[in-house]
């Protein structure tokens, strides 16, 4: 309780003499903690990176980073629900989690969260933090300051160029695409958050008032909103891989089907994980990345850390280091990670920028202005309830 | 022998078993129970009712995975029954029970997660058949079929058989030491019966009793695997047990509610498949005494037998295809649809375990070693126990050692969980190798009963006449004599815990990452390669375990002749 207090205070004044104080402290508590971090384990470039984080905090800090690898992050949330239950108020198993809207808003709204400690961090000066940035904003619920942004996420197709030539331009295409070249498309099961995004993406596109998105969702605005929706997908699914009736689990076993050339257009929440599949020999030379033309649905990755974490100063220390300028151009670059950076090139100095200036290309790493504009996340209680009527549609 | 100390052995052992098997068992039910009539206070669940009973209900789809679960479960559990008595037939007489038991010995030690990885590849429409075909067929996309995560379930059914058959044929061969076949044999033969009809007549009937408890095993983990349903059943809507994990890690904590229900309809499941199961034995039964008294010789099975026989070499030709595969994607660079092999080759998965799979195998060594050697030590003095009491089993003990087999996994774990976050061992080693262990002892208990009974009792008669007491008896003549069993019993338990998914899970906290829990999370993933490190290191493992207990004892007892390799 002090703490989140302190932590508060800290937030409301920044004051910058206490602010390097405070942090002094919470870089003695943090020597020799190692911090569980939970993270979606099914990307084996994004473990090679945390398994390099931990290299360097521990170089830096003395804090080591181990990864809990999840096959699903509701599983971290989870297993703090079930400490909670247990009345394991401190010493928690989970110190960090890689969270994302719904469970964001569920552990928030359950008050499972540390925090505010983002404005404690030094290098959150480099965050564009104001009001509709979207380091504020996830998925439509205020951040305030309960989770620490890291690495930048834009929906995106991919399609192997050397099977289809002209991908389709808008959503409302991709049911003549489909019908032109039947069973070579399909998308994760929607019980999946990238499937739930495919669904949303669509719905942003062909929904007749986009606005009413960004509001939560009720009886009556959730059928106005989405029949144009179903409508396009009943027109779709007879035309997917395996006639719509099974889906993949995930984006990864997605990529598989299009390396084993079972389908050919995949989709990705991640620009470079295109060319990054290709550098790890995972998809075909020829898969290129391409948008429909009036933009994808774009938001920021962030680290939470649970109320009940037994190393909170170390899992604060990774989320700084995290935020380093020197940390983020690593991580764009596509030979490690390729994940677009959250940090606001205007507040960086000259070197960092020449670093990220310096980083190498690659022919399947699109340029950023031909990834499009960017479209708000719907409001989060808009998920559940797409995938809760596809599953009630469609599950038999 | 005085019954006394006996009896203090007995209550040791007993006590142990009540605290370490029953109590977390009965705790983890009770708390799964409480929770799927909406009691779960953390939760602010306090008012019982059936609501979680009317949410599971609403699930969409819930019914056909019902269905999926009873569908998958029977069928794997009876065609394997079939398969295996059918081969027994043709083989028995053709192979030794130890040739037999090292023949079998890879497909019982690959787990069934990396068993499942490999099929799903062999199996695929852009998988191994298809792309050897594709040249022959002309297929230059892989054609659209539903073969892997078909909604009929057949994948899931040809991989649990896989598994299964080699298990059954095991405890068959074990069985049919018991039965005087020879004589039965003869004098069927003599009486103008085929060889197939003797089988299904006479021999098949005297088994049945002794295999009844592992073929219930077998359903019952037929119908409650999460792992082999997530990468080979059915994906909307997924088997029963699928669905409840995930409803267990749902982002929504209050569908732990339902998905206790479901944990609790599980159980329900499985009893009623127990009751089909019981029902079929009776109807065989009249059936059968029917038939036998009929008396005909006329009908010959031998085509059933050779179809049976075509059939397991069928599987045990897939299960081989399956565990090659998963070696030859870990040494795989790229290996795009239709190449048969891959086009480059790189070590880097196997040259960098500090990049997990040096940490899981750490991991899995640890927890194997620690449940197996608990389950073992209980084992011997169970066993010592009723040596002492000179007192056969009684049916209550032997269900006992059964039960955490027979009840799903999913109807206590999370309950069991939840005692352990309060005793506060939660997510650490002791939680696993505990929840491990529940599962480890029964096989290492069963596997040593036999050979433990068979022991000669004049060696222990000519010890204590020479003067030893009974715990010099054990620790000089009975376990040195059966070393080789109870090595055997040791590998069996490692395989066993390597292969553990769901406890370690739970009761791991996700900290706790083996190389099961590993290879079924990387499986969702789209590395093959790593997932063939893993997966193999997986089958691996209990091989390596395997061919130690077979090589020591052929050390250690390289100059007694009878001691060397005639059991197990």
């Amino acid at each position: 309780m002090r703490q989140t207090l302190s932590a508060a205070l800290a937030a409301a004044l920044i004051a910058t003499p206490a602010l390097a104080d405070s942090w002094q402290d919470t870089l003695d508590a943090a020597g020799g903690q190692t911090v569980y971090w939970n993270a979606w384990g099914g990307d084996e470039r994004t473990n090679a990176f945390i398994a390099w984080v931990s290299e360097q905090t521990t170089d830096l800090y003395g804090v080591s980073v181990r990864q809990v690898k999840l096959t699903d992050t509701a599983e971290a949330v989870t297993r703090v629900i079930s400490e909670k239950a247990a009345g394991k108020d401190a010493g928690g198993s989970v110190d960090m989690i890689w969270i994302n809207g719904p469970n964001f808003l569920s552990m928030k709204e359950q008050g499972l969260l540390h925090g505010p400690f983002v404005a404690n961090l030094p290098n959150s000066k480099y965050l564009d933090l104001s009001g509709n940035s979207p380091n504020s904003v996830d998925f439509t619920v205020p951040v305030d300051g309960m989770e620490s942004p890291w690495r930048l996420a834009k929906f995106v197709f991919n399609h192997d160029s050397a099977r289809v030539e002209t991908p389709p331009a808008s959503m409302a295409g991709f049911v003549d695409w489909a019908a032109d070249n039947p069973g070579r498309f399909t998308h994760p099961d929607p019980s999946n958050f990238m499937g739930a995004t495919f669904l949303k993406q669509a719905l942003i596109e062909l929904t007749p008032n986009a606005a009413v998105l960004q509001e939560p969702v009720t009886d009556a605005n959730f059928d106005a909103a989405t029949a144009p929706l179903w409508d396009w997908y009943d027109a779709l699914r007879p035309n997917l891989w395996r006639g719509g009736e099974a889906f993949p689990e995930n984006q990864s076993v997605q990529d598989r089907l299009l390396n084993d050339g079972e389908i050919d257009i995949a989709m990705s929440f991640d620009p470079a994980s295109t060319a990054g599949g290709i550098a790890a020999g995972l998809l075909p030379e020829t898969t290129r990345v391409f948008v429909p033309e009036n933009g994808t649905i774009g938001n920021v990755s962030f680290v939470a850390i649970p109320y009940n974490a037994a190393n909170l100063e170390g899992a604060m220390v990774v989320a700084n280091f995290l935020l380093a300028p020197e940390t983020q151009a690593h991580m764009q670059n596509i030979e490690v990670l390729g994940s677009y950076s959250v940090l606001d090139p205007a507040k960086l100095d000259e070197a960092s920028r020449a670093a990220f200036d310096a980083l190498p290309t690659a022919p399947a790493l699109p340029e950023l202005d031909a990834l499009g504009p960017t479209l708000l996340e719907p409001h989060a209680s808009w998920m559940a309830r797409l995938t809760a009527e596809w599953a009630e549609r469609y599950t038999k | 022998m005085t019954p006394r100390d006996g009896k203090a052995l007995r209550a040791v052992v007993l006590a142990a078993l009540i605290l370490g098997l029953i109590a977390p068992i009965a705790i983890g039910l009770a708390q799964t129970t409480r929770a799927a009539f909406g009691v779960m206070p953390v939760l602010g669940a306090i008012t019982p009712g059936l609501d979680p009973w009317r949410d599971l209900f609403a699930i969409p789809g819930l019914w056909t995975s019902v269905r999926m679960t009873l569908w998958t479960g029977l069928a794997s559990t009876l065609l394997s029954l079939m398969l295996a008595i059918g081969f027994c037939a043709v083989a028995n007489d053709r192979m030794s029970h130890s040739a037999a038991a090292r023949w079998l010995t890879p497909f019982l030690a690959a787990p069934h997660a990396a068993m499942a990885i490999g099929l799903a590849f062999v199996l695929a429409p852009s998988g191994w058949i298809a792309r050897l075909l594709s040249p022959l067929i002309g297929w230059d996309r892989p054609p659209d079929l539903a073969i892997v995560n078909d909604p009929w379930g057949i994948a899931l059914i040809l991989g649990l058989m896989i598994k299964e058959v080699p298990f059954l044929l095991l405890v068959m061969l074990s069985a049919l030491t018991q039965v005087p076949l020879r004589q039965h044999m003869a004098a069927g033969r003599m009486l103008g019966y085929g060889r197939g009809l003797v089988w299904m007549k006479i021999i098949a009937p005297q088994v049945w009793p002794l295999i009844r408890l592992p073929v219930m095993v077998v359903l019952a983990y037929a119908m409650s695997t999460v792992d082999m349903g997530l990468i080979l059943g059915p994906s909307n809507p997924p088997v029963l047990a699928v669905l409840l994990t995930r409803l267990f890690f749902d982002p929504d904590v209050a569908q732990i509610l339902p998905a206790s229900s479901g944990a609790i309809l599980q159980g329900l499941l499985v009893a009623l498949a127990f009751l089909v199961l019981r029902l079929g034995e009776v109807v065989c039964r009249r059936v059968g005494l029917w038939w036998l008294r009929s008396g005909g010789r006329g009908s010959t099975a031998e085509p059933l037998l050779r179809v049976a026989t075509v059939g397991v070499l069928g599987l045990f030709a897939l299960g081989t295809l399956a565990m090659l595969s998963l070696l030859v994607w870990s040494l795989a660079w790229r290996w795009p649809w239709p190449a048969p092999l891959p086009q480059s080759w790189s070590l880097k998965p196997w040259t960098s375990p500090g990049a997990g799979w040096g940490n899981a195998l750490g991991n899995t060594l640890l927890l194997a070693g620690a449940s197996t050697a608990v389950s073992l030590a209980m084992a011997i003095a169970w066993l010592e126990g009723e040596d002492r009491a000179q007192r056969g089993r009684a049916g209550w003990a032997e269900a006992l050692i059964y039960l955490p087999l027979l009840v799903p996994q999913i109807a206590f774990l999370y309950g069991l969980n939840v005692l352990f976050l309060r005793i506060g061992i939660s997510g650490g080693h002791m939680a696993v190798i505990w929840a491990q262990a529940l599962f480890v002892f029964p096989y290492v208990m069963i596997t040593l009963s036999d050979p433990w009974r068979a022991l000669d009792p004049r060696l222990t008669r000519a010890a204590a006449s020479l003067g030893a007491g009974p715990w010099r008896r054990l620790f000089a003549v009975k376990l040195p004599v059966l070393l080789m069993p109870i090595l055997t019993a040791a590998a069996i338990g490692i395989a066993v815990s390597v292969a553990q998914y769901l406890p370690t899970l739970f009761m791991g906290a996700g900290r706790v990452a083996t190389l099961t829990t590993e290879a079924v999370t990387l499986s969702s993933g789209s590395d093959r390669r790593v997932t063939g490190v893993y997966a193999s290191l997986q089958a691996g493992l209990p091989l390596a375990a395997y061919a130690i207990a077979f090589l020591i004892p052929a050390l250690l007892h390289r100059n007694r002749d009878a001691l060397k390799g005639a059991s197990a």
